[in-house]
């Protein structure tokens, strides 16, 4: 049952407190890279639709939890990142993996539970990983991939590498102890990790103002580590892009005197991401928390919806044609059906892959060295 | 292989070693834990490590263990090759997710992508009166997940050898060392049992061997015997091989097995002894329930039923949180004369 406190994300105030930038970043962008953006978002969008009906009818099992509606998030934040900058997330993994350039028929094929999955099925829909694509999962635990961030940007700054790190999290991780003891963690060592904040208003059923202490000021969670903050409309993919264009330039290349370097320089930062999904948390939500139609509404409203935004934007502007436009999204639903039909006509993980993967060096005969999907090595 | 007869070298000396010998080999591995830096490790195990490596290497980290574990975990998925210092593992349950849930796993629900190279390495349990939180004795515990190593060295030979070993390997590897015998080896042969003396408690000299490592798997046969097999692992060793001394006066003649590691653990060793002496006592400082000495037992009745004249017996902790005051500590653990009393109660001669 929602109250008058519990209104969309997207229909509060997202502006920006910091400095507005004379130059956006996103002015830079070509009317084929914007459209290359588009693309992503609808790539994820039609991804995501056929993920719900596959749940339905029982072709993906397990929790399957649908990133529709916060599409400009993933997409805004990773286009800012050069390919090799590494990314670590939560459960709801779909986006970024599409975002980050995971090929839909692996990500599809490995919900089903089939050998050309990703993780030959043994992961599932939480855990999307691609080592070529510098996509360290998809994690299940609230929170817990907080630390593994953490670790990537270490690893950045040891080996004095030029890369950033960004770490997903919700804002139900908000309240975990490995947020804070990884903000913390970051914020002395002035790792180049950011930690994005994808802040869709709600921990599963719980909105944030009643788990989450001070949730109408996320910068204080900043200040708490003298962090540096940023926050952007997550529904607007330009203003991610801009956002994250910023930020991610400050943090590359970050040093710490206490890792040895001769000064401080760059550094962690905070990004609150504000942006709704759609859907329910996962596929077995009936939502009974909120008003499902207004977030059913979104989808057309172009104020709200980041796709609808920005096809808009592009044909107000003659950026694009319309024709353009449904040639995108056309392809996004062909990619989509073609990764279902993959997906069902690939066959099922063979039950020796029950017992590989345990260990690297395994030491019994039970256990046996496997090998990845070779799209993946 | 070469021992040394007369080398007088700490349990902490010997970890050290392998830690300075390993990060001199491979930019790659670095240490983190409280204390390990500035403060010379908490137990000293880490002393001079800062001087020699500096701070990159080195780090002092917060008191934050899910973070540290975590981040150890995340730095060795993207390549590096951490050593993450519980300074007791008693500490490792607030970074229970990390170590247990995200550091075994990575590499299958990656579908073996990404690994986890790391070592998780402190004290393990009791005996320094240090109550019941600090106390804590993981192995059992631990040794139920898959995608996990545990070695547990017993003597300052373990150390170094079984820690080059998990820092080389792969996989994600515990190492449970001990407080109470950190210290041991500082007076060379006198600090152990006669079984070990002749320098067998210590590792070669590193101009001998420059790449000493105990392989995992492989249990030591400490004192050979006929009369009983006597299965072990850790500090508990120590305690097992007093008993052993003391029943050879009796006329009973143990063979004391050191299992080195239990994840994996080598059954061939233990076997190969049941059959010859037909009894079988463990001896684990863990809890009773389901213990590592529990698997010890049916995996012994599972491949040597008809080779056993008696029940396994398997002594552990007493039951019971870890006491304070002194005595009744003592009494908990599975010293030498709990140990005694099976080995005789096992062969028939209570």
């Amino acid at each position: 049952m929602s109250t008058a406190t519990d209104q969309p994300m997207s229909t509060k105030s997202t502006k920006s407190k910091q400095a507005p930038q004379a130059i956006r970043a996103s002015d830079a962008l070509s009317p084929q890279q914007k459209l290359d953006m588009l693309g992503r978002m609808m790539l994820i969008r039609r991804f995501e639709e056929r993920c719900a009906q596959s749940y339905t009818q029982t072709k993906i099992g397990g929790f399957c939890h649908i990133y529709i509606g916060q599409e400009a998030t993933a997409v805004g934040s990773i286009y800012a990142l050069n390919q090799d900058d590494p990314i670590v997330t939560a459960y709801r993994d779909h986006g970024h993996a599409l975002a980050r350039g995971m090929d839909p028929n692996a990500c599809m094929a490995e919900m089903y539970g089939k050998i050309t999955g990703c993780a030959k099925g043994k992961g599932g829909s939480m855990h999307m990983f691609d080592k070529p694509n510098a996509m360290f999962g998809g994690h299940a635990i609230v929170g817990g991939q907080c630390p593994l961030g953490a670790g990537l940007g270490f690893a950045i700054q040891y080996n004095r590498e030029d890369k950033v790190a960004l770490c997903y999290l919700g804002d139900g991780a908000l309240n975990q102890g490995a947020f804070h003891e990884s903000m913390n963690i970051a914020a002395i060592w002035n790792l180049p990790v950011i930690y994005v904040l994808e802040n869709n208003g709600y921990s599963m059923g719980t909105a944030i103002h009643r788990g989450t202490a001070g949730s109408d000021n996320m910068k204080a969670k900043a200040d708490a580590y003298g962090m540096r903050y940023d926050e952007c409309n997550g529904m607007d993919v330009m203003d991610t892009y801009d956002c994250f264009s910023r930020q991610v330039e400050l943090t590359r290349g970050s040093t710490s005197k206490a890792q040895g370097f001769d000064q401080d320089k760059g550094g962690p930062c905070f990004i609150n991401v504000v942006t709704d999904r759609y859907m329910g948390h996962s596929m077995s939500d009936p939502q009974k928390y909120r008003d499902k139609k207004v977030y059913d509404q979104m989808k057309k409203d172009g104020s709200i919806d980041p796709i609808l935004r920005l096809v808009e934007d592009l044909i107000d502007t003659k950026q694009a044609t319309q024709e353009q436009i449904d040639d995108l999204d056309n392809q996004a639903k062909q990619q989509a059906m073609e990764a279902v039909k993959f997906a069902d006509e690939s066959p099922d993980t063979p039950l020796e892959e029950l017992f590989t993967d345990v260990y690297v060096n395994p030491f019994d005969p039970q256990h046996k060295k496997g090998e990845p999907n070779p799209d993946f090595a | 292989m070469v021992s040394t007869t007369d080398r007088k070298l700490e349990f902490r000396d010997a970890l050290r070693e392998a830690m300075n010998e390993e990060m001199r080999q491979d930019d790659r591995i670095f240490l983190m834990g409280e204390e390990v830096a500035q403060y010379n490790g908490a137990y000293k195990v880490s002393k001079g490590m800062l001087d020699e490596f500096g701070p990159r290497r080195v780090v002092d980290s917060p008191i934050s263990e899910t973070a540290f574990s975590g981040l150890g975990v995340g730095a060795a998925m993207y390549g590096l090759r951490p050593i993450i210092e519980f300074m007791s593992w008693s500490f490792c349950l607030v970074a229970a997710d990390q170590i247990i849930n995200n550091a075994p796993k990575m590499l299958y629900m990656s579908g073996g992508q990404f690994g986890c190279p790391a070592v998780f390495r402190g004290n393990n349990g009791a005996g320094g009166q240090l109550g019941s939180t600090h106390s804590w004795c993981v192995e059992s515990m631990f040794s139920q997940v898959p995608g996990l190593k545990i070695a547990i060295p017993a003597t300052p030979r373990d150390a170094k050898g079984l820690l080059k070993t998990a820092i080389r390997d792969d996989d994600p590897v515990f190492n449970l060392e001990s407080e109470r015998m950190l210290g041991a080896g500082a007076r060379g042969d006198k600090d152990f049992s006669r079984y070990l003396s002749g320098g067998r408690w210590a590792p070669p000299l590193p101009e001998d061997d420059a790449d000493f490592t105990i392989p995992f798997g492989k249990a030591e046969i400490v004192k050979p015997g006929d009369d009983c097999t006597v299965v072990t692992f850790g500090r508990a060793l120590h305690f097992a091989l007093e008993a052993a001394e003391a029943l050879e006066e009796e006329g009973i003649d143990c063979e004391v097995i050191n299992m080195r590691t239990v994840r994996p653990l080598d059954m061939d060793t233990v076997i190969k002894s049941v059959r010859k002496t037909s009894y079988c006592v463990v001896v684990d400082q863990s809890w009773p329930f389901a213990s590592i000495g529990s698997e010890v037992a049916k995996q012994t009745y599972d491949l040597a039923l008809d080779d056993l004249d008696n029940k396994v017996i398997v002594v552990n902790n007493d039951d019971v949180p870890a006491p304070y005051a002194k005595h009744l500590e003592a009494a908990m653990l599975p010293h030498a004369k709990k140990v005694a009393e099976a080995i005789r109660a096992v062969t028939y001669n209570a």
